[in-house]
């Protein structure tokens, strides 16, 4: 597991119902690519997030497939319809088989 | 064996190409396969997709991007001119907004990055934006 990797995400605490609401998401993750190389000249092996989904009341929003081409600390923006108060369910899945999770919840009126 | 100077000098350059060029075709063919897998070789009308990068990103370690193809079922990100083009696939649920999203991607240096959506009919919309980069984002 990588050093302190802590999901942060931020959803309006309130909306109408029918909304799209815009989701902000980030994780502190160095994304190592694979590509660089040590002070010896040794590459440093791949290890970042692979998978990110994010569902609200158990239906899914985005199911996103991460390459080492993006950035470390992965940040995505969104948006998700939500009818009802609920919950979202983020989880980060990484390359050595942690899994990162985080929840927000959101008052629908 | 007897090498003239001409011929020296021509080795000398098919050597060269051979070493500097072969990279860049590689690349060029990583490109061709990772949108045909996407893609199955289908071709992409080019409205109905919008892609946001900067046209100069000083640093390529960061350059922020948005996407947005309204309908989508799919988009998928690559970038022409990375070590490996691919940099993410976005597929949009039954709960989803405005099937829009921004993230953040590496580049490795001045290249275009290409946004392709896979519509529910079947059919693909691509995106492309060349972008400039100041400080190239692969460590090397």
């Amino acid at each position: 597991m990588a050093d302190n990797v802590t999901p942060r995400v931020r959803v309006p605490r309130e909306a109408s119902a029918g909304d799209s609401v815009s989701v902000r998401t980030l994780i502190s993750h160095p994304m190592e690519s694979g590509q660089r190389r040590d002070g010896d000249g040794n590459i440093i092996p791949r290890q970042i997030i692979n998978r990110f989904t994010c569902d609200f009341n158990g239906q899914n929003v985005v199911d996103v497939t991460l390459e080492p081409a993006i950035s470390t600390n992965p940040y995505f923006q969104f948006e998700a319809v939500v009818n009802e108060t609920g919950t979202f369910q983020f989880t980060w899945y990484d390359d050595d088989g942690s899994v990162y999770e985080e929840t927000a919840d959101i008052a629908v009126s | 064996m007897d090498v003239s100077r001409r011929q020296f000098v021509g080795t000398g350059l098919v050597a060269a190409a051979a070493f500097f060029g072969l990279p860049k075709i590689a690349s060029a063919e990583g490109l061709e396969e990772a949108i045909n897998a996407f893609t199955g070789g289908a071709d992409a009308a080019s409205d109905g997709i919008t892609l946001i990068a900067p046209e100069i990103a000083e640093n390529g370690n960061t350059v922020p991007i948005e996407v947005e193809a309204p309908g989508a079922e799919s988009i998928m990100i690559l970038a022409a001119g990375n070590p490996s083009p691919d940099v993410c696939t976005i597929n949009f649920g039954p709960a989803a907004g405005r099937h829009a999203a921004s993230t953040r991607i590496r580049l490795a240096g001045e290249q275009d990055v290409i946004a392709i959506a896979r519509m529910p009919d079947g059919s693909f919309k691509q995106a492309r934006q060349n972008v400039r980069v100041t400080i190239g984002g692969c460590g090397g």
